[in-house]
């Protein structure tokens, strides 16, 4: 009995913790999404059911926000995670310099949001005084003048992809070098004695003892992805319905405190949609990486 | 496919980065394999033998020498051309790949002319199995597999694209003792099955000498001597060949030339005619001591171990170089110390003769 109340008092501050900050607010937000009418003032609503659902599915906002977030997903994960192991692959083939680019491409990740979004305006955006320099290269090439920022939804779309795998890239290349690092040279010289081809050393024996590594950076980069928010602020300001680049969470922040906001149940309801299109996208990841997937 | 190599030297950049000279790995290496043998290249760590070993499969580039294969120079041949076989110390089997896919993968990088079908694949693939014999185990992972099973899997991968030369470093140390004399066994049925001229580096004296048909010592990178088993046993050409083979380890004493006679403190225990006068080291394998109750090697007795077959008597005496003197003499012997001595006399050829400068033979 008192070893049992050592091991409570123990736990206690992680269950208050959790409880507080964690389990009571996922509840509330399940019991908000079902309450019909939710008014924040008076604290009262008029039933429950599926209601908020109904409205958040027919949305043209939300419907918008879910197909942004989807094209960024589709593109920016496989994307950033290729080109990292690519650049991966480079860093540990060279030797000169190694460490000096490790640090270049290290650098976005230590490097705060919202400057990037301002060099990233620089190159993109069209002013008065300036097509930026992305549009400009361009038209060197022939192109049309392209504002990234205020422009067609394409334009805007490619902007936004650029800036998040830009993002993500550094902390891709940082795990990819570590693990490509950690695979025993020995099985490299084995091949090497056994006459195999470059390509064929890379795709059966590197790719699958980092195999690991690189599931759990396209779970993770999916999840990231998903939840993507702050990187389309910092292009395109605050008011992203406006621009047509919102997000799914996005969605569910101007629900609560947008100038349209004051919704909560609206707000779960379409957290907890992005809650399910995440669980289910995971599940699929899974059950992928059970074939694909070799844990040694 | 006879293996030669000449004048082989190869240096390494010091890690130190202080100390501008370089490591000598491998020093003039003369050597010449005869085809189609099961050879032992034997030393002390670091001793420059898996360099050897690097250098002939083409993994090390030689700083000086050439290599030859049969007739034809490989020297500046990448390890893919050479058709060598390697069985890493730790097999480096590939870990997510079944038994069979490892072996099937050297074949599948089979291009051109020597391109297999799948059932010439899967028949090269079933002759290797067996000859391993590791039927059983082809759908297993390697970490599935013990260690004997692993090593197995690791010869077949080796054998399977049919090389000229097999090379395998330190292929027992990763096995426990049993295992290790079972499969020392196995290796030597396989290298006579295939005839394939074998390779093997070993730090262990008893394993090169059990399975070899000739035994190569090395010492800090310097070859010290080649030859058959007994007769490098036998015949040492040097006290370190001489103590490096042969447990319990050949004992030494100081000693002298003397007069025509070989002498351990002013005792004659050996003829020695027509030899000068000097300073030598006497070297006795455990074996030949005699009990002799006149003998002229008067030893402190520590104490008898019986191991069955023989007894072990561990002793003393003021000029032997090490701590404890160990002869071997058949257990049915009694052993009678009197006032804590026991006296020995010698079998001369169990006792070996090395200048105490040079430390090499003095052929009596």
């Amino acid at each position: 009995m008192k070893k049992d109340l050592t091991a409570w008092l123990c736990l206690l501050p992680a269950i208050l913790f959790l409880g507080i900050f964690m389990i009571y607010p996922l509840v509330d937000v399940l019991v908000y999404s079902f309450e019909e009418g939710y008014n924040f003032a008076s604290r009262s609503f008029w039933g429950t059911g599926l209601y908020n659902y109904a409205y958040v599915l027919h949305d043209p906002f939300f419907i918008q926000a879910l197909k942004n977030t989807f094209i960024i997903v589709i593109i920016t994960v496989p994307l950033s995670t290729g080109i990292a192991l690519l650049i991966s692959l480079g860093l540990s083939s060279v030797k000169a310099l190694r460490d000096f680019f490790q640090t270049v491409f290290f650098l976005p990740y230590v490097t705060n949001t919202l400057a990037v979004g301002l060099v990233f305006m620089i190159l993109f955006k069209k002013t008065a005084y300036s097509d930026g320099l992305i549009s400009l290269l361009l038209q060197i090439f022939g192109g049309p003048s392209v504002d990234f920022i205020d422009g067609p939804y394409w334009a805007k779309m490619f902007a936004m992809c650029v800036y998040t795998i830009w993002i993500v890239m550094p902390f891709k290349i940082l795990i990819l070098t570590s693990a490509l690092a950690g695979v025993n040279p020995m099985y490299y010289k084995a091949a090497q004695v056994d006459a195999t081809p470059k390509w064929r050393i890379f795709y059966k024996i590197t790719l699958p003892m980092i195999s690991p590594m690189i599931f759990y950076l396209v779970i993770t980069g999916f999840i990231g992805a998903f939840k993507a928010y702050s990187d389309e602020v910092a292009l395109f300001g605050t008011d992203l319905n406006a621009a047509g680049m919102n997000t799914i969470v996005g969605y569910v922040y101007d629900m609560l405190y947008g100038n349209s906001g004051g919704y909560p149940s609206y707000a779960s309801a379409a957290a907890l949609i992005l809650f399910a299109i995440v669980f289910t996208i995971t599940v699929i990841n899974l059950m992928v990486s059970r074939k694909t997937v070799f844990y040694q | 496919m006879k293996i030669v190599l000449q004048h082989l030297t190869k240096r390494f950049p010091n890690r130190n980065k202080k100390i501008k000279e370089d490591v000598i790995a491998v020093n003039d290496f003369d050597l010449e394999i005869p085809d189609g043998k099961l050879i032992g290249l034997l030393g002390p760590s670091g001793c420059g033998k898996s360099t050897v070993l690097n250098l002939i499969c083409g993994l090390e580039k030689p700083t000086e020498g050439r290599i030859f294969f049969g007739e034809t120079e490989v020297t500046d041949l990448p390890p893919e051309k050479r058709g060598v076989g390697l069985v890493f110390q730790n097999y480096a089997l590939y870990p997510h790949l079944s038994v069979y896919d490892n072996i099937k993968f050297p074949l599948e990088n089979l291009r051109g002319s020597e391109k297999l079908t799948k059932e010439e694949m899967d028949a090269r693939i079933r002759e290797v199995v067996s000859l391993v014999q590791i039927d059983g185990l082809l759908e297993r992972k390697p970490n599935e597999l013990s260690g004997g099973q692993q090593q197995r899997v690791a010869i077949a991968r080796a054998l399977v694209k049919m090389p000229q030369v097999l090379l395998l470093d330190e292929p027992l140390s990763n096995l426990d003792a049993r295992l290790r004399i079972q499969t020392r066994e196995e290796l030597k049925r396989i290298q006579v099955e295939t005839g394939i001229t074998t390779i093997f580096v070993t730090h262990d004296q008893e394993e090169a000498m059990s399975i070899s048909d000739t035994i190569v010592v090395m010492k800090d990178g310097v070859l010290q001597q080649q030859g058959e088993p007994q007769e490098i046993y036998d015949e040492p050409v040097n006290l370190f060949v001489a103590s490096f083979l042969g447990t319990p380890k050949i004992n030494v004493f100081t000693g002298e030339i003397k007069n025509g006679q070989v002498c351990i403190d002013h005792m004659p225990v050996l003829e020695a005619n027509g030899q000068a006068d000097r300073e030598v080291l006497v070297a006795v394998r455990p074996e030949g001591f005699v009990l002799d109750e006149n003998g002229p090697l008067s030893c402190g007795f520590v104490s008898r171990e019986v191991m069955g077959r023989d007894t072990s008597i561990v002793a003393t005496h003021g000029d032997f170089q090490g701590e404890r003197i160990r002869a071997i003499i058949p257990s049915e012997q009694e052993v009678s110390p009197e006032n804590g001595m026991v006296r020995f006399s010698l079998k001369p050829h169990k006792v070996r003769i090395f200048d105490a400068k040079t430390q090499t033979r003095i052929k009596l």
